[in-house]
């Protein structure tokens, strides 16, 4: 048996590099949807509610900021506001996720036990349907990975992991987060903003 | 029964199991919803007989619990993934289990065993992914024979089993996607055995993930076969909707393993591109790298990026069967003049998924041509005993290929109703690519000129090669300018055409490589005489089946079509086509069998059999565990052959603890 010996440094360089190949690739799917979305709505775009999207908005650039707060706290050795901080981010991710599943897709469950979806815009509602499901869906699928990866690193740091000196999965975690704040920011305006407001003919 | 702790067997069984609880899954939120079981009650819901079960499923008939059946699929892969060990490393990490990097044998387990389980070694997967890439290969081949002798003649229809109009096309279907997926698994394999060993690495930036993404072929490629017994699919290894929005439920399964053949291709790719920059011996520039680290290097910046938009395609059309998104679902007759409120309603458009799919498609031609032409580059040299000709402009070729590749997707799509406007400017970036193309012809012509050739079969393969990619190139103008594309599109000479430059750009390279470094890898000699036989009966018979079908094209056979008019007079023409490809066939058999035997029986090979320069040969046959003990310093040019007093690479002072002196020079 034999042990390839790596300097933490070089490989927490290297990581690095993967990390951002791997933000270059997704950049293509989610190009890939944009794209799509354009070449199907044109210049236009659904009539929607807008508060709610406009909200949990701002929830989510604001729980960047928080995992921002965290990344630097355990740079400093600060493990009570690092943990604090985290705890906040994926709070804040649930209820960006929560409302784009309750209020954007309109999941209720009704009285006898059944689902009922699509208050505002059915999936199969046209292109406007498959458009906006397809996007906002591929994005929420992101965000439950990064409140999953944020609840391990919480979870890590419990039980005194992390390190100013030590903490790529922390970093790591971080990046990927603002990562998916910052495809939100080109998704919203596509989807709410973007375009001539058509209402639901029926 | 040690065959039952493997990782591929263990991997089979709990993905089975996970590929039922995902089916129970669905059907229970299904119950819970109060939805009736089946999704699709316009189809039975099984044969009232059981002895019909087997005939049920094979015709298709579990498409009534289509959704049921997709999650199941997406179930058995992650089943497959835990049940075979690639993510345990990983899992212990989040519960802040440490796990160091170990290379080397399990204790108490032979050999053999490293190579059915999940092992860390880039030499070890190298090896994996060969093998598996040569399976499939055999197994797509034979899907081909099949449909050939339906084509030998007019008016055969030996396809029609069960009176199944699908069979056809689904033999075609299979065959074209498990050959791409074999000659991924073939790239993988090259790059991942040659790519350390050539830059001077001990292994890849990022072993476990290494390992995740050969893993990750393994139940795609299963799922690739499953979806031809569980009805089959009749769209074509291309899978346009509306027609892969209405086929048999083995479409879904096609999309799934083509989805996670794309993972894998993307997560190798990633790890290359890293290992490449980051990784290289003391010394080497970029411009000092072997020519297949460049063709590598380019190939999997298209991997990386492109890959994920066939991924994205297929997952669009899936949606659209299982949760009604109507992506490419017009819904109206005229889409063209669609007022806005109609989009509530329909608006779909299926030329939007040639743009997302061919946007992939066509640069991944070159991902499976440019490793090949970089092998064809990198033997050359050592057999004619000449530096390279004009290395620094093969090495940019590989990259402007794989750049240009980006701009030309819409080349396929001349004739499917997209704004003519966009014809010209599309043909005029595809005729550009024969220009870095060219550079490589004349840099191998070059290499030759003058040069002292030794006809050794990895030579041949390679001097083949170049004789089929001419084919492929020359043949290629006439379906990149729009007036003739017109004439050929969907024909066989297409098909002709693609088949030239698959042969030249991967298959003959492929083979070649795997003549060159089987003494490297096993450490015995393949059986020289058989590789000739081998290239003596594969290169003309090729020569025939290529322009038969371009023949047989102009003359009027379309594609994925199972019969033909004698009046067309091609009868000889298609007999002589499928003869020649049951010679191929033999030929790849005798291959293997030479592979297998030689492992076994073959005397050891000679340290550098071929006398070469490169990093790779300076070390052990078959190369120990740790490949560079003793950190290598690279000190000259790599192609200088016959140069009186050149050195390529020089080996330090042996240090103590063997660490990568990456990070020395550039990259970082």
């Amino acid at each position: 048996m034999s042990a390839i010996a790596e300097s933490p440094q070089i490989q927490v360089r290297r990581n690095r590099m993967g990390m951002w190949l791997f933000f270059v690739s997704e950049a293509f799917l989610f190009g890939g949807l944009l794209i799509s979305r354009f070449f199907l709505w044109g210049n236009t775009r659904p009539e929607l509610p807008q508060v709610v999207p406009l909200a949990i908005t701002g929830t989510l650039l604001l729980s960047s900021f928080f995992m921002n707060r965290a990344e630097t706290a355990i740079a400093n050795d600060d493990r009570k506001t690092f943990q604090r901080s985290l705890l906040i981010t994926a709070l804040l991710g649930v209820i960006f996720f929560l409302g784009v599943m309750i209020f954007e897709w309109g999941w209720t469950i009704e009285p006898d036990g059944t689902f009922l979806l699509g208050n505002h815009i059915h999936p199969t509602s046209g292109v406007y349907g498959a458009v906006l499901y397809g996007m906002t869906g591929m994005h929420a699928l992101h965000v439950v990975s990064g409140v999953v990866l944020i609840l391990i690193i919480w979870n890590l740091g419990r039980k005194g992991k992390y390190s100013a000196d030590d903490h790529w999965g922390v970093e790591a975690t971080a990046i990927y987060w603002h990562y998916i704040d910052l495809i939100w920011v080109f998704f919203y305006p596509a989807l709410y903003l973007i375009g001539t407001a058509v209402p639901a003919g029926h | 029964m040690r065959f039952f702790k493997t990782g591929l067997v263990k991997g089979i069984l709990v993905g089975l199991l996970w590929w039922l609880i995902g089916f129970m899954l669905v059907e229970a939120i299904r119950v819970v919803m109060g939805l009736p079981p089946q999704w699709n009650t316009s189809l039975p819901a099984g044969p009232a007989v059981p002895q019909d079960t087997l005939k049920w499923i094979v015709s298709g008939g579990l498409a009534a619990y289509e959704p049921a059946m997709v999650v199941a699929a997406i179930f058995f892969v992650i089943g497959f993934m835990l049940g075979a060990g690639t993510m345990s490393d990983w899992l212990k990490w989040t519960r802040g289990v440490d796990t160091p990097m170990q290379h080397g044998p399990k204790e108490g387990q032979p050999s053999w065993f490293r190579y059915l389980s999940v092992d860390y070694s880039h030499k070890i997967i190298g090896v994996q992914y060969g093998v598996t890439a040569v399976i499939l290969l055999m197994f797509a081949g034979t899907l081909a024979l099949i449909f050939r002798v339906e084509l030998a003649k007019p008016e055969l229809q030996l396809t029609l089993f069960n009176d199944n109009l699908n069979w056809f096309n689904t033999l075609v279907s299979a065959h074209g996607m498990i050959m791409i997926g074999s000659i991924l698994l073939g790239v993988g394999a090259m790059s991942n055995y040659l790519v350390p060993l050539m830059i001077g690495a001990n292994d890849m930036a990022f072993p476990r993930l290494n390992a995740f993404a050969y893993w990750i072929n393994v139940p795609g490629a299963l799922l690739l076969v499953t979806a031809i017994f569980i009805g089959g699919w009749n769209t074509g290894w291309t899978g346009y909707p509306p027609l892969s929005a209405q086929a048999p439920i083995g479409v879904q399964y096609f999309f799934i393993g083509v989805f996670f053949l794309g993972l894998s291709s993307i997560l190798g790719s990633l790890n290359i591109v890293v290992t490449t920059l980051t990784m290289r011996a003391r010394g080497m520039t970029m411009f000092r790298m072997p020519i297949f680290v460049w063709a590598a290097f380019s190939t999997a910046l298209i991997q990386l990026t492109a890959t994920q938009l066939i991924g994205l395609s297929f997952l669009m059309v899936a949606m659209q069967r299982i949760l009604g998104l109507g992506f490419f679902n017009p819904g109206f007759p005229d889409i063209t003049a669609l007022a806005p409120a109609q989009l509530w309603e329909g608006g779909g458009n299926p030329i939007l998924f040639q743009h997302l799919f061919w946007f992939y498609s066509h640069p991944a031609v070159y991902i499976f041509i440019l490793p090949g032409l970089g092998i064809i580059s990198e033997l050359l040299p050592v057999f004619s005993r000449k530096p390279l000709f004009g290395y620094k402009w093969i090495a940019l070729s590989s990259l402007s290929i794989a750049l240009v590749g980006f701009l030309v997707w819409a080349h396929h799509m001349f004739v499917s109703g997209m704004n003519t406007y966009l014809r010209v400017p599309f043909m005029l970036s595809t005729l550009l690519v024969a220009v870095p193309t060219g550079v490589k012809f004349f840099s191998w012509l070059g290499t030759l000129w003058g040069g002292r050739i030794e006809l050794k079969t990895p030579m041949l393969f390679a001097l083949g090669a170049i004789s089929v990619f001419l084919i492929g190139g020359l043949t290629g103008p006439p379906l990149g300018t729009v007036t003739t594309d017109l004439q050929l599109h969907d024909t066989y000479y297409v098909v002709g055409h693609f088949h030239a430059t698959m042969f030249g750009g991967f298959v003959f390279p492929f083979f070649a490589a795997l003549y060159y470094w089987y003494p490297k890898a096993i450490g015995r000699q393949y059986n020289e005489r058989l590789g000739v036989l081998h290239f003596a009966l594969m290169t003309p018979a090729f020569w025939v089946m290529s322009l038969g079908q371009m023949l047989a094209g102009t003359r009027g056979m379309r594609r994925r079509v199972a019969d033909y008019d004698p009046a067309w007079g091609i009868d000889g023409v298609q007999l002589a086509v499928t003869i020649a490809a049951f010679i191929i066939a033999l030929s790849v058999a005798i291959m293997v069998i030479n592979m297998i035997v030689s492992a076994r029986r073959a005397p050891k090979a000679a340290a550098n059999p071929w006398r070469s320069r490169g990093l790779e040969w300076q070390v052990p046959s078959p190369v120990p565990e740790l490949s560079y003990a003793t950190a290598p310093i690279v000190v000259g040019e790599p192609y200088d052959y016959g140069l009186a007093g050149s050195t390529y690479v020089q080996f330090a002072p042996p240090t103590l603890a063997p660490v990568h002196s990456a990070g020395v020079t550039g990259g970082d």
